[in-house]
């Protein structure tokens, strides 16, 4: 047989397909050329393969190869074919056995060592869906494909032993070569846990300390503004501490954009914490949003999935950055279209933002230090657009810290006994919500506020008289109700009192005089 | 002679043998022209053959199929047209073929025959 039939998965976003890569043999003059959209470094897997071949004992033919990843309109980036491609050339060769509905997912080194590749997670998730379970892999890349409930994965170290498995003539296959794998043993880099910041450091913050828990209880979105030296980033890093584990569904999800960002490790272990991104103010819309050329990859805020995304400085940002986040901010996703295609990436993220009060960061308090003029101040508040703070639950005057809060070393809660009251908070809320099909209140819509979880006239009081004296607007209205429903499950009431509405409108202090 | 061209002298008689072996009969050896020279033009049938010889001793510098590229192709095919131009003849049907002859000097040596590259 002159041709050879292999599998292997490509990436587009999150999104894997099952890519059926053919190899041909034709009696001509030696060549080997590629089919199928490949882009540079697929291209290059010619010589890779060719090298690696040669140097696990298992030369490829002296004929002309064509090798045809079908669909072919589909464009495959990348070097994850490489493994695919040999094998289909030496199943065309009659060097070894069909392998099947069997995938491979790796790259070849020039000395037939099989390396990791990013993205396995998605693609070995795509390939069990698609109903090809049997999964063949770098080893560095085991651990990683292993996260996928029900692929049968086989890690190999080379291409030789990999041939050998495949019925391939041991006589010439280099079997006795064993790559020092610097990072197959699992203690390399990334194997230590970061090290979160504690909310016992600290001192003072009374009300930002509560708005943070709040926050985090009802994964409201939150705008801290203060002076620069009030601790507002300070506060911000703290939030992710704060936030209950991962399911099951979302450490997946996050583990698999994180598995196309990062450089592959093999100690990849399924992401149970909440991850949290800091992007610097500089950054453009596609750094947030997700892009580049061909097909498009993660941003900061899709990389900030099930978590924190920090804006520090938020003034500071494009106009056009801050904008773009409304969409994801509403929908949880991104689609973003490039000239290879589309791709969508998940971005349901908790939206953190810090601002200074004006340009030299003063005008807190009475303001009578601030230099800048009324004009300069309200142009500094309105780069924020409206529309973008409209969705931001909790606004809050961070104050310098006063000496009185200062310097009384341990005195306050550490951030264990704080985020064990925001687990069980969640767990109310999932209780409650859960026949809506949402999980937090952030999540719940007006309707169903003033409809069926609508409390009484008198509890609601204090917050129709804001609505009719026209300091809140019906919006700001329904936000309200929704801080005083989580902090009701904070406090494990079944329903929100009157004082309960107070807090949240007191949360909500910055927010009601405007729209 | 050098030795690199005493192997080749060699390949060319064992391909010339192996040529005629499978029924085609030789019209001319080494024809020389200014563009370059043509190592074997044979007929098979109805077909004129141009024939390129490559021969090894080992596989230790590449395949000899790997040193005939595409610009010595494409030198073969001019070849080719500049021949039938010299004999005053039309061949509407020409091919080029390539000879791979790998001899070590001591086995049998080993010929593979690509008909019709390019």
């Amino acid at each position: 047989m002159a041709l050879g039939r292999t599998y292997s998965v490509a990436l587009v976003g999150l999104n894997g397909y099952i890519v059926e890569v053919e190899a041909d043999i034709g009696q001509t003059l030696p060549a080997f050329v590629i089919l199928g959209l490949p882009d540079a470094s697929l291209n290059e897997a010619k010589e890779r393969i060719r090298s690696a071949a040669h140097n696990s004992g298992i030369p490829l033919s002296r004929r002309k190869i064509t090798a045809n990843l079908i669909p072919a309109s589909l464009p495959k980036r990348g070097s994850g074919f490489d493994l695919a491609i040999a094998m289909a050339v030496l199943l065309a060769a009659n060097d070894i056995r069909p392998t099947g509905r069997t995938v491979f997912i790796a790259e070849l080194g020039l000395d037939g060592r099989l390396r990791p590749v990013r993205g396995i997670l998605p693609a070995v998730m795509a390939a069990v869906r698609a109903g090809y379970p049997e999964v063949v892999v770098a080893r560095a890349n085991v651990a990683e494909a292993e996260l996928v409930p029900g692929a049968q994965v086989r890690g190999y170290a080379t291409l030789a032993r990999l041939a050998f498995d495949c019925g391939a003539d041991p006589q010439d296959l280099a079997l006795d070569f064993e790559p020092q794998s610097e990072d197959s043993d699992g203690t390399g880099t990334g194997a230590s846990p970061a090290l979160v910041p504690d909310m016992g450091d600290v001192s003072g913050q009374a009300a930002a300390r509560r708005a943070l828990e709040v926050a985090a209880a009802g994964a409201h979105h939150l705008l801290l503004t203060g002076p620069p030296g009030a601790g507002k980033t300070m506060l911000a890093e703290r939030l992710p501490g704060l936030l209950p584990d991962l399911g099951d569904t979302e450490a997946m999800e996050v583990t698999a954009i994180h598995s196309l960002c990062s450089l592959p490790s093999s100690s990849v272990q399924l992401l149970r914490r909440p991850p949290y991104e800091n992007p610097h103010h500089t950054a453009t819309a596609v750094a947030i949003i997700g892009g580049g050329s061909g097909l498009p990859r993660p941003g900061a805020a899709s990389r900030a999935h099930r978590g924190v995304l920090f804006l520090d400085e938020a003034p500071e940002y494009d106009r056009g950055v801050l904008d773009a986040l409304r969409q994801p901010l509403e929908s949880g996703v991104l689609v973003i279209h490039r000239s290879a295609g589309a791709a969508a990436y998940p971005a349901r993220f908790q939206l953190v933002l810090a601002a200074n009060p004006c340009p030299c960061g003063k005008a807190t308090g009475k303001g009578v230090d601030c230099i800048c003029t009324p004009t300069m101040r309200r142009r500094y508040q309105a780069r924020m657009s409206g529309p973008l703070l409209d969705r931001v639950d909790i606004q809050l005057e961070v104050e310098r810290v006063s000496l009185a809060g200062f310097g009384q070393p341990a005195a306050e809660e550490a951030t264990a006994t704080i985020a064990e009251r925001v687990r069980a908070a969640r767990n109310r809320q999932l209780d409650r919500l859960q026949p809506f099909g949402m999980e937090t209140n952030a999540q719940v819509p007006g309707r169903l506020l003033r409809g069926v979880l609508r409390l009484d006239a008198p509890t609601t009081r204090i917050l129709d008289y804001a609505l009719e004296r026209g300091v809140l607007t019906a919006r700001g209205y329904d936000r309200v109700l929704r801080l005083a429903w989580t902090l009701a499950d904070l406090a494990r009431r079944d329903v929100p009192d009157a004082d309960d509405v107070g807090q949240a409108l007191g949360l909500r202090q910055a927010a009601a005089a405007s729209p | 002679m050098r030795a690199k061209d005493v192997l080749g002298r060699r390949g060319e008689e064992l391909a010339a043998d192996f040529l005629q072996a499978h029924g085609m009969r030789i019209v001319e050896r080494n024809w020389r022209c200014p563009e370059g020279e043509i190592d074997i033009v044979a007929l098979d049938g109805d077909a004129l053959v141009i024939a390129e010889v490559k021969t090894r001793k080992s596989l230790a510098y590449g395949h000899p199929f790997e040193a005939v590229g595409a610009d010595k192709l494409a030198r073969l095919h001019r070849l080719a047209a500049a021949w039938c131009r010299a004999q005053g003849l039309r061949m509407p049907l020409c091919r080029v073929d390539v000879i791979a002859v790998v001899d070590d000097g001591i086995g049998e040596p080993a010929l593979e025959h690509l008909k019709g590259v390019g």
